[in-house]
């Protein structure tokens, strides 16, 4: 059962159109909400004039800047651990200023979305709009505006990582490879935009909230924070979630003034975002300018990497996960699978008037592999050698396990020289390489593009809440027989469309000795299931999955003892499989329905010292930092310099990600993540302009990759166990990881013949028009 | 605001119903008659999750005014199963893993079902260029390719 391609559970409701997702939902007395947001990145608000707006029949309620403040916490996203570390803070509608085009201002309730709408129209607010910074260079400059008022300049955060000498390392090598790489700001695009649906029951105090969300345990502790109830008050439910990759796993607004709306009128209010909104407020992502020197000596060995990461995250950074990660991330895990003995990272994170960026899926991972594997590509073409070859004097090789980067990781053992070795095997690197020469010879610009990726996962408690932020580390999960011998299993975990049911219905009937179909799985809901981190960091297998095998081992051991009990034999002898306890050797049987009966209906055939239960919880933390996926990919596209369009031809994956649960859900996992990488790669950027409007906020615009934008994409694996917990490592990032890599290697590759070195995301045909006249540094004109 | 009185078919059922002008038809199928299979995101007719047969066509119900749709046989994606049995092409995204959060799905659903009976022996590159009108951001659409395909050729 367990590394079998069991079909997904989660399929027949959302085959039929019968999914529940929190726009689905209707209850009695529903009133929806709009909010009247800011049309400029930077101004004072003067009066507010609510009072035709709240005349308009059908509206319930208008909320002001003012009076939400008087009913909430403000919020701000500082993780203590990041000494130095400031930002504004955030209330639920922006009261005196605004810090970015779209941050709310006004909320109103109404009987249907557009008459809510309707009703914003009807809001006066003096505006003084404010010269917007949007530029991170000029942000940094000391006669320039601030982002937020309660900053005293617009650095967010500043520090320096690794060792000094590395520079002299770096300078005294043989070669330097010096380029600075630009990264596009990004967003998420879940296809179901972020929505909230809140009730609360006067009577009891209780809200109880259905939120598309990745995190409902952390949802309730900030909720229940931010709106002065107590936790136990708070209900976060999220059934199901049209997709995520870190987009709804902050606190926004919005979401914050459905809750206060629905406290104040005592009814069920809702918010879903419209696509717009999507594209002003939810999280962005990326933005990133990286310095880097790698420096090499004449046989082609890594001496030493130096960098400057500078990340431009917007107005704030967000709560509770704070907008510092990614560019840490960058810092920790630029090395990647190499061996660099020097190393020094400066990382400077800067406010602008944009929307705020933070945690999208595999989080800083794409952008230090794309600098490290550029860097190597170009060190191959400086030395005249095969980008591979270089690649295999420089990994880490498994007798060097646990290894630790001159970063801080400590790697834990894994194969990574296998993993290329086997990504050329199934290429046929040699024969593309030929193919490639052929095809150059005939005019076309074709491009190889490798990408060595190394992540970090299912990380511990050193991430956030070492941080004081209330996010959990951990993750539970409880057991039980019902009396018919079912399973019921509640997870802390939650599925996003990851498979995580099916996935956690393979591991508990694999482990405890049941049917597939025998097991029932619950998830996201704070009331029922076990505390826990939710899903995001590629943890929900490395420690939701640990914590289900155990729950399972131990409910395991439990029927054994109840089952020696009554069929007189030692638990030892006694083997539990397809719902049956057997005598081994023997044909003595006891079906678990039968155990189950006795211990919930007829306890007096227990021995009188056995406890009737039936149910198991285990709880599961990664130790230290987590665990490592690795992997190495391989892109073949071809450039056409008519149009500058770039063509993905083939695509191949070899991953590690530790035990497979299921190959089907992992190659699904690898593939999607692949497709939102060659979209950071090729085509996804949001543009604002001077004024910080952001000039695409539609998916006419903003480009997502489509089928016709893809090909297939070839999935392979090894898989070393990892030794913390069960021994997962994480799938649900790699293909974002490693995809953005691999295509601007290729794309690199392609257009070396015209001595062009691309050093920009996304690789656009306008990109690429403008780097072919000689101009293209940063952002290609929209 | 006018109000229509609207009458539609609605996966072979006749539905009435009292819409604003401005109501699309995707609303007034999630909202008014309650078929939520239905998924609104973007509303503006770029990502297809919201894509239903209108007279047998697919279209995008959140570019179409309810009101267009008067007297109209509409087809949602909950109309696609024969009571328990799922459709040919349900089944075939089932055993191809072609969904994960399934946001996307009932859109892809319909405009496949709509391309399989007008194209019965479309290529795989044919189905691949048909399936780029919608927007999927988890799968990276080959395992739907691999459904339509298979779906196809039955």
């Amino acid at each position: 059962m367990i590394g079998e391609r069991s079909p997904r559970t989660e399929d027949g409701r959302l085959l039929r159109g019968a999914g529940r997702f929190v726009d689905d939902l209707k209850p009695r007395r529903l009133l929806h909400l709009a909010l009247l947001r800011s049309p400029f990145a930077a101004a004072r608000v003067g009066a507010v004039d609510v009072t035709s707006a709240a005349a308009l029949p059908g509206v319930a309620a208008v909320l002001t800047g003012a009076e939400a403040a008087a009913m909430a916490e403000p919020w701000r996203g500082v993780l203590g651990h990041y000494r130095g570390m400031k930002t504004g803070s955030q209330l639920p509608l922006a009261r005196e200023a605004v810090h970015f085009v779209g941050e709310p201002v006004v909320a109103i309730a109404a009987t249907s979305r557009a008459v809510a709408e309707d009703a914003c129209d009807l809001v006066r607010v003096e505006w003084e709009p404010l010269p917007a910074v949007t530029d991170w260079e000029r942000a940094l400059e000391p006669r320039t505006p601030l982002v937020h008022e309660e900053m005293e300049d617009n650095v967010i955060y500043r520090a320096t990582h690794g060792d000094e000498l590395a520079a002299a390392a770096v300078a005294g090598s043989d070669h330097v490879v010096a380029a600075t790489f630009h990264f596009g700001r990004v967003t998420g695009v879940p296809i179901e935009p972020r929505t909230i649906l809140a009730e609360f029951d006067p009577g009891d105090a209780r809200l109880e909230v259905h939120c598309s969300t990745q995190v409902p345990h952390m949802m309730q502790a900030v909720l229940a924070h931010i709106l002065r109830l107590p936790e136990h008050r708070v209900r976060v439910i999220a059934e199901d979630v049209g997709g995520s990759f870190g987009i709804k796993i902050h606190v926004y607004q919005d979401e914050v003034c459905a809750c206060l709306m629905a406290m104040r009128l005592g009814r069920p209010v809702r918010f879903t975002a419209d696509r717009r909104e999507s594209m002003l407020t939810d999280i962005q992502a990326r933005e990133e300018v990286i310095e880097a020197r790698l420096g090499v000596s004449a046989e082609g060995v890594f001496t030493g990497l130096t960098a400057r990461v500078v990340a431009p995250v917007g107005a704030v950074s967000m709560y509770p996960r704070s907008s510092v990660v990614e560019s840490s991330q960058v810092a920790r895990m630029l090395p990647g699978q190499y061996r660099i003995p020097a190393y020094q990272c400066e990382q400077l994170v800067v406010a602008q008037n944009k929307t705020p960026t933070s945690q999208y899926r595999a989080v800083g991972h794409p952008l230090a592999t794309a600098v490290i594997e550029q860097l190597v590509e170009r060190a191959a073409r400086r030395l005249q050698v095969d980008p591979a070859e270089l690649r295999f004097r420089n990994l880490i090789r498994p007798e060097e396990m646990p290894y630790t980067s001159a970063a801080g990781p400590v790697y834990d053992p894994a194969n990574y020289p296998a993993l290329l070795h086997r990504l050329l095997e199934l290429t046929g690197y040699e024969r593309l390489r030929e193919e490639q020469r052929e095809a150059v010879a005939e005019g076309r610009l074709r491009g190889i593009g490798i990408a060595c990726f190394l992540e970090l996962t299912g990380p511990g408690a050193s991430f956030y809440g070492v941080g004081g932020a209330p996010i959990s580390a951990k993750d539970g999960a409880t057991l039980r027989l019902d009396p018919d011998g079912g399973v019921v299993a509640l997870i802390g975990i939650t599925d996003q469309g990851q498979g995580t049911h099916t996935t956690t219905a393979q591991l508990v009937a694999g482990t405890f000795g049941v049917a597939l179909e025998q097991v029932r799985v619950i998830s996201g809901d704070t009331l029922g299931v076990p505390y826990g981190g939710g899903t995001w960091a590629s943890r929900g297998a490395v420690v939701g999955g640990t914590a289900v095998i155990r729950a399972a081992r131990e409910l395991r051991r439990k029927v054994l003892v109840i089952a020696g009990d009554l069929l007189e034999a030692a638990p030892d002898d006694l083997e539990l499989t397809d719902g049956v306890v057997t005598v081994k050797g023997t044909d003595r049987v006891l079906p678990l329905r039968e155990l189950a009966q006795v211990v919930h209906y007829n306890t007096g055939r227990l021995a009188p010292e056995t406890e009737p239960s039936l149910e198991a919880t285990s709880y599961f933390v990664s130790p230290g930092a987590g665990t490592f996926a690795s992997g190495a990919h391989l892109a073949l596209v071809e450039v056409d310099p008519r149009t500058w369009r770039v063509s993905l031809l083939r695509y191949v994956a070899v991953d590690d990600c530790g035990r497979v649960i299921n190959p089907a859900i992992v190659e699904g996992q690898v593939r999607g993540g692949v497709a939102q990488g060659v979209g950071q790669a090729l085509f996804e950027q949001l543009n604002y302009d001077r004024d910080g409007q952001l000039q695409n906020a539609s998916l006419m615009e903003y480009l997502l990759p489509t089928a016709g934008d893809l090909c297939d994409i070839e999935v392979h694996h090894l898989d070393t166990p990892s030794l913390v917990g069960e021994g997962f490592r994480g799938v649900g990032e790699s293909g974002a990881c490693a995809a953005p890599a691999a295509i601007a290697n290729a794309v690199a590759d392609a257009l070396a013949p015209l001595g062009l070195e691309p050093d920009s995301m996304p690789l656009s045909p306008g990109y690429l028009f403008e780097l072919s006249r000689g101009r293209g540094k940063g952002e290609a004109p929209a | 605001m006018t109000r229509h009185h609207l009458v539609l078919r609605v996966n072979g059922e006749e539905r009435e119903t009292v819409v604003e002008s401005r109501r699309s038809l995707a609303d007034c199928l999630r909202e008014d008659l309650e078929l939520t299979g239905t998924h609104v995101g973007c509303e503006h007719g770029v990502c297809g999750a919201c894509t239903v047969l209108v007279e047998g066509r697919p279209i995008r119900s959140c570019l179409m005014l309810a009101v267009q749709a008067q007297g109209a046989a509409v087809i949602t994606v909950e109309g696609l199963a024969q009571g328990e049995r799922l459709s040919s092409l349900q089944e075939a995204f089932h055993d191809c893993f072609a969904l994960q959060c399934g946001f996307c799905t009932p859109g892809f659903l319909i405009l496949a079902t709509a391309f399989l009976r007008d194209h019965p022996a479309a290529s795989r590159e044919e189905v691949r260029g048909a399936l780029s009108s919608n927007l999927c951001r988890c799968t990276g659409y080959q395992n739907i390719v691999d459904a339509v395909v298979r779906a196809g050729g039955k």
